[in-house]
């Protein structure tokens, strides 16, 4: 198939961006979007031109490199699926497709598509984590956990940390992504003695990197290539808000 | 003997295996090996290079010991190492279900499924540290899965006839690998881990015959800096890249540790290589990487070909007297749950003979018919149902009404760095864990090892090993005027240099591309004396003209995805050309390394035990590698031909 691509085209950080348009043909229709751009940086770069920048690694939707925002939509137009894993069967000939990064005040460009991500990693220093020193636990079945709490905490615990969350949402929030973690970890009885300082520090270090507030859009969760569900963050909310209540 | 290829040099150095019983050797050296008093670890500072489940481990209960680590990896973040794809679970001889396991048992069931190519004292303590692993995630929050009681679940896997293996649905090196993530970040937040991202390492530096330090480029600036340390722990995963497609990640590359062989550190077993049975077969030029179906798929699913040859008829209408169940026929006693190697051998048999299915022949089906009409679709869902996602959002295809095809695909790299009993390589100072060593799995891994094994040498094993090469530290202070330092920041330099000023007109892809079909027609599945010297051939062809041919765009000084292609590439042309040596060396066949010219009747592997119970390790050298052997003895599990029939 052939198609029209326009993509966000910036240096790095400093320099002005904008959208650049190039022609591609003969995509296979089993080709993912990523090999998608494969094909078109290998002509790039027999030209002399410097090839489209975009984060990627593992291309099997585990990682979370990935991201993109793809005719308006981050991972593109298929629900439940990672950029990486979205197949040019879901295009047509002739398509018009626009390529751009993720635009949000936590998440600056770096160069084209690619953008620092580093405060979700500076959210879970602040509290996501159970202290469990190596070499300190006991017997794995030393406290059992009912099935469905097992269940549900392995639900939110299967956040990839892409973003996409932060990048649907028009306030950038990144409550989905810290609700997730708040929610596996409270569901687990090893997380409950550090319950109110985990949710209180990680709301804080979230704040101070520039996300916004929830304001119950839901983009976030319709984002999602996992399928994390909105009630996260109403469990994050009722965590922060009992925490905080204490704290006081 | 292919003398024209290597030379032979002395036997591999002392494994520093504690001798006695084996139960009690890693008892034993925990013991005898010194330790560092907690105020005097404060000034030892540790680099571990990669943050997968062996470096973030390793990484954060070094922290936890109150050394002063410095972490390295080449993603945004260190949570998206390639080990977060591992889908299907981890071992441990825990005996949850009373059936008979044993810490012996998986002992046992490792040595024989690495086809009696590993040391048995490693393995050993490879199975009595699995169980305290389980215990460390658990309280760390790893949600595996549990049963209504409460408790954990167990599942069989690839091979073992017993259940020992912990999962967390089909993402448990996901949920594995964020728990050693968020360890690692708890300790960067208390200041005892400097972490850092979008790095990479290109250069170990060695002085006065110690490595001290490494040479990183940060990937967003370009700027080359050095860091500088008392020891160097590699963490850096396997080098299943070199065959260009393979299910590892994009960005999963040897260069470290080619790097560190370069300057020293033997290379043992690199023809070790695992091809996994069960992967989304190749649609097309524009591929680049495969994707693995969880073997745990081979529970429920049946592995077929028509009978005739050529049969281009929908599954659905091709009758059960047409069918050949081969892994079934072949080895009734496991059936579809045959180690990964029979596997993978059996289907390039029967596709070779012409029964293969889609694309170019190049496919076997994998039936869940059978399953979904025994339990229902909607317990398959349950279990299966992210795979059967991920495999239609792949192919198109609906394995719900269509049977799966797949076909093998590179998986795992059992070679590695060579590294005695403490992981400590033959430099003084240089640490090797997880996928990077050559320690554990022998010839073959057996399915939901590669866990275990990350994880023992992260969290349990080298923390305490190190503390005896630590005990004589902290070393002579260093800065970054030394000669040596100066001299490998300056390979590192001229390198980049090199590639950016070449007039070059070919990508680098192109070359990794062909790299990658040369490995995989003559180093991959099966492989020939006469393959392997025309393999030798080509690579050394092919690596004339990438540095005569190659061409990277773009600047030293900025983010340049091509630049870092560029220097991994370079790399695999001279690892490549070393695993066919080492192939071409190896006249046996065992566990992954196939030799068409070693085979029993009935086509198994036919090991030759009088003249190559050793693992080879190889130390660089310019002009041709040098062969050190390291014998290996079996006091416990006696060699027997594996049979599964």
């Amino acid at each position: 198939m052939k198609l029209s691509l326009r993509i966000w085209r910036q240096p790095d950080a400093q320099a002005p961006g904008e959208m650049v348009s190039y022609e591609i043909d003969e995509v296979s229709e089993d080709a993912s979007f990523l090999e998608m751009l494969d094909v078109l940086n290998e002509r790039l770069i027999s030209e002399g031109d410097d090839p489209v920048a975009f984060d990627h690694d593992c291309r099997e939707g585990i990682c979370g490199a990935c991201s993109l925002v793809i005719d308006g939509q981050p991972h593109g137009p298929q629900a439940a699926t990672t950029t990486c894993q979205l197949h040019m069967r879901k295009f047509k000939d002739g398509d018009s497709i626009d390529i751009e990064p993720y635009r949000a005040g936590a998440f600056p460009v770096i160069k084209d598509l690619v953008v620092d991500r580093s405060a979700f990693d500076r959210i879970i220093q602040a509290g996501g984590y159970i202290s469990a020193p190596t070499g300190t636990a006991p017997d794995a079945h030393a406290v059992p956990i009912p099935k469905q709490d097992a269940d549900a905490a392995f639900s939110a615990a299967a956040c990839i940390g892409c973003g996409a969350c932060v990048a649907a949402c028009p306030n950038g929030s990144g409550m989905l992504f810290m609700g997730a973690k708040v929610t596996h970890l409270s569901l687990m009885p090893q997380g409950q003695p550090e319950r109110a300082t985990r949710v209180l520090g990680m709301v804080a270090a979230h704040d101070d990197a520039g996300f916004g507030g929830c304001t119950n859009t839901g983009e976030c969760a319709a984002a999602c290539p996992k399928e994390i569900g909105l009630d996260v963050i109403g469990k994050l909310n009722r965590d922060f808000r009992k925490a905080a209540v204490r704290a006081a | 003997m292919s003398t024209d290829f290597y030379r032979e040099g002395a036997p591999a150095l002392d494994t520093k295996a504690p001798a006695g019983p084996i139960a009690e050797r890693w008892e034993k050296r925990r013991f005898s090996g010194r330790l560092v008093n907690p105020a005097n670890r404060r000034k030892l500072r540790v680099i571990v290079v990669g943050t997968g489940l062996a470096g973030a481990s390793a990484a954060a209960t070094l922290g936890e010991l109150g050394y002063r680590v410095a972490n390295y990896c080449f993603q945004d973040s260190s949570r998206r190492a390639h080990s977060i794809a591992a889908q299907g679970g981890i071992n441990a001889a825990k005996n949850y279900r009373n059936d008979g396991d044993s810490v012996h048992r998986l002992f046992y069931d490792t040595v024989k499924g690495g086809d009696f190519r590993s040391r048995e004292s490693n393995v050993h303590r490879l199975a009595e540290v699995s169980t305290e692993i389980i215990d460390q995630c658990v309280a760390q929050g790893v949600p595996f899965a549990r049963e209504y009681g409460g408790l954990l679940d167990n599942r069989s896997f690839g091979g073992a006839q017993v259940s020992r293996t912990f999962y967390a649905r089909g993402q448990t090196g996901q949920q594995l690998l964020l728990g050693a993530y968020q360890a690692l970040q708890r300790q960067v937040a208390a200041g005892t881990v400097d972490l850092h991202t979008r790095h990479e390492m290109l250069e170990l530096i060695i002085v006065e015959g110690k490595a001290r330090g490494i040479v990183v480029r940060d990937l967003v600036t370009g700027e080359i800096s050095t860091e500088l340390a008392d020891a160097v722990v590699l963490a850096t995963g396997g080098y299943g890249n070199v065959y260009f497609l393979s299910t590892n990640a994009m960005g999963c590359n040897v260069t470290a540790g080619w790097r560190a062989h370069r300057k020293g550190a033997y290379f043992a077993n690199p023809c070790y290589t695992q091809i996994h049975p069960t992967c989304i077969p190749q649609s097309g030029e524009h591929q680049s990487k495969l994707t693995l179906m969880s073997e745990s798929l081979r529970n429920d699913g049946r592995v077929w070909v028509p009978k005739k040859k050529g049969d281009d008829r929908h599954p659905a209408d091709i009758p059960e007297d047409e069918r050949d169940y081969y892994l079934e026929r072949r080895y009734p006693a496991f059936g579809n749950l045959v180690p990964r190697d029979i596997a993978s051998r059996a289907a390039k048999v029967v596709c070779d003979e012409g029964h293969g299915v889609g694309p170019g022949g190049l496919g076997v089906y994998l039936d869940f018919a059978g399953a979904i009409e025994r339990l229902g679709k909607k317990a398959v869902e349950a279990k299966y149902g992210n795979l059967f996602d991920m495999y239609e959002r792949i192919t198109g295809e609906n394995p719900y009404e269509r049977p799966m095809r797949i076909y093998p695909a590179v998986h795992y790299t059992m070679g590695g760095l060579w590294v005695d009993y403490d992981l400590s390589s033959n430099i003084p100072g240089l640490f090797v864990t997880g996928e990077a060593n050559f320690s554990d799995h022998g010839a073959n891994r057996l399915g939901a090892s590669a866990l275990m094994q990350g994880l023992s040498d992260g969290y349990f094993v080298l923390p305490n090993t190190i503390s005896d090469y630590l005990a004589d530290g902290p070393f002579d202070a260093l800065d970054e005027t030394h000669e040596d330092v100066v001299a490998a920041r300056k390979d590192v330099d001229d390198r980049i240099s090199f590639f950016l000023n070449n007039d070059g007109d070919r990508t680098v892809d192109s070359f990794h591309r062909e790299l990658g079909k040369i490995m995989w027609e003559y180093c991959g599945m099966e492989r020939t004396d006469e393959g392997l010297r025309k393999a030798i051939g080509l690579i050394r062809g092919l690596k004339e003209e990438f540095y005569r041919r190659v061409k990277v765009t773009g600047k030293a000084e900025a983010l340049n995805q091509e630049l870092e292609k560029a220097g991994r590439v370079a790399d695999f042309l001279e690892l490549g050309e070393l695993m066919c040596i080492d192939a071409l060396h190896r006249t046996e066949s065992c566990g992954g390394h196939f030799r068409a010219e070693s085979q029993t009747e009935d086509g198994e592997a036919k090991r030759d035990d009088d003249n190559f119970s050793y693992v080879a390790a190889w130390e660089y050298g310019e002009d041709a590698p040098v062969l050190h052997k390291e014998a290996l003895e079996f006091e416990y599990v006696k060699p027997t031909q594996r049979s599964y029939k």
